[in-house]
């Protein structure tokens, strides 16, 4: 039997159905700690509806979610989303609160002292390439669009979660921020080890970042395998996505 | 010259000014603490929001006049003549807007904000306190200074009912068909609105958080 902890995620039959009308359906995947899992798909297709069921933003229909060893309905809601971060495209970081506060805010939920929090913010600007003399005490709307992700990737591990949800976290990024991004990204997680579910529709994103992908269409998830494997494939939806890697 | 209004009721302008701010005052204040609540919990409980918004709606829509005759049957404490009823007509009549932007302020916030609070590991206690009720504060402000503005102007028909204020000279002025006696209430009034339309202006934009205020140019 393995131990509860060589699972980091699992979904076991999940459907989520909104009035009726299944959004995700027959979700059966496991991710192991310390991988990141890309959800691949077409806007629509259900990938940040997956990523809601894991932090118990939804609950499933039928079926459940486990996160370390326990479904997220037995979960205290608060305390399994305080071990998860989470990142979501552009609008994440609170406009009322400087750098400094957004970053430091899972912390200051859990009570830390000012001064840990502080310290460990500056920690994290430091981690995301950002000069914390220079931004703490800046406002989201006085950052760029590049500089707004870096907080928000320093925010969600502020309070050093074993998982992280990305929702198309470098969508609304232009390509060369994105591609500067996505290597940092790369480094930072190779770094710290985090078990990471990582939502995109851009094929490029998903190889880059991936060390499974998981392609979604309709609610369902169609495979889930490695790069190569995904290359192998010959499911229309694939096919489909793999026309957009080379067309210069 | 001595008679004009200024000069002639100076001291009774300053006793009628005094108790018309206490009687908008304190239905401002009720109103306030009532109001905002209860326009917080119809953004928790959607079902409640038509029927309070709907309430406050009619009492709005009540003739001023009206409402305040309609307390003087009313058994006391709450109607009658006096300061208590008129007090009741003024905080009913303010309810409105500040029910309203508040509901409105709140439902206002952006949505991905909330959500990603939420995912975070807020309690709604939390999202509320720190991020809902912060980015609607300008919005919510609004209300209770529109709401202000509206009860000065109410609040002259208290003299009606006996409760005082700056209608006295108004109803007086009426009566023995004198200007300079309605001029006495209605200029102090229309200052008093003016002035309080500013002061709570220059709050909402103290307590709108740096982070969000409007750009000034
Ligand atoms: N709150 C909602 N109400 C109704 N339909 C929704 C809601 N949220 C998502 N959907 C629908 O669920 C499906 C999956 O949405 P989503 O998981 O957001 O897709 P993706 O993140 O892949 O773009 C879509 O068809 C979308 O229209
Ligand atoms: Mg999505």
């Amino acid at each position: 039997m393995p131990p509860n902890n060589a699972i980091a995620v699992e979904f076991r039959d999940v459907t989520y159905s909104l009035n009726r009308r299944p959004l995700v359906s027959n979700l059966n995947f496991t991710i192991g700690p310390g991988e990141t899992v890309v959800l691949l798909g077409r806007s629509g297709s259900g990938k940040t509806t997956t990523m809601k069921l894991i932090n118990s933003l939804l609950t499933p229909t039928t079926g459940e979610v486990r996160v370390e060893g326990m479904s997220t309905v037995e979960w205290n809601p608060i305390k399994l989303r305080r071990q998860i971060g989470y990142v979501i495209q552009e609008t994440g970081l609170f406009p009322h609160f400087t750098v400094e506060r957004n970053v430091g805010l899972v912390p200051s939920l859990e009570g830390w002292n000012s001064d840990r929090i502080r310290q460990r913010v500056f920690e994290l600007l430091h981690l995301v390439g950002l000069d914390p003399q220079v931004f703490a005490r800046r406002y989201p709307h006085e950052l760029s669009g590049g500089q707004r992700q870096r907080i928000g990737v320093a925010r969600s591990l502020a309070a050093d979660p074993p998982i992280l949800l990305m929702d198309e976290p470098f969508g609304a990024l232009d390509p060369i921020t994105r591609l500067e991004l996505q290597g940092e990204f790369r480094r930072l997680q190779q770094d710290l080890g985090k078990t990471v579910v990582f939502v995109t529709h851009d094929i490029q994103e998903a190889f880059v970042l991936g060390s499974r992908i998981g392609l979604m269409q309709e609610g369902r998830l169609l495979l889930l395998g490695t790069k190569e494997e995904f290359l192998r494939s010959q499911l229309p939806e694939a096919q489909a996505f793999m026309q957009c890697l080379n067309r210069v | 010259m001595s008679d004009f209004f200024l000069f002639k009721y100076g001291w009774e302008i300053l006793s009628h000014t005094g108790e018309h701010l206490f009687l908008v005052g304190i239905s401002i204040g009720i109103a306030t603490l009532v109001g905002i609540p209860l326009g917080i919990l119809i953004t928790r409980q959607p079902k409640f929001s038509q029927p309070i918004l709907g309430i406050a709606n009619i009492m709005q829509t009540i003739p001023s006049l009206a409402l305040f005759g309609f307390l003087i049957s009313v058994p006391p404490p709450i109607g009658g003549i006096g300061d208590t009823p008129a007090i009741v007509a003024l905080t009913l009549y303010s309810l409105l807007p500040i029910i309203r932007n508040t509901y409105v302020g709140i439902n206002g916030v952006d949505p991905a904000i909330r959500e990603v609070g939420r995912g975070m590991g807020m309690t709604d206690r939390q999202l509320l306190f720190q991020v809902e009720i912060p980015l609607a504060i300008g919005v919510i402000l609004a209300g209770v200074r529109v709401a202000t503005v509206i009860a000065i102007g109410v609040a002259t028909i208290a003299a009606a009912i006996g409760a005082g204020g700056l209608g006295v000279f108004v109803f007086r002025g009426i009566a023995v068909v004198n200007n300079q006696l309605i001029l006495a209430g209605a200029v102090p009034a229309a200052v008093m609105a003016v002035l309080a339309d500013f002061a709570i202006g220059w709050l909402e934009y103290l307590l709108t958080p740096t982070g969000t205020r409007k750009k000034e140019k």
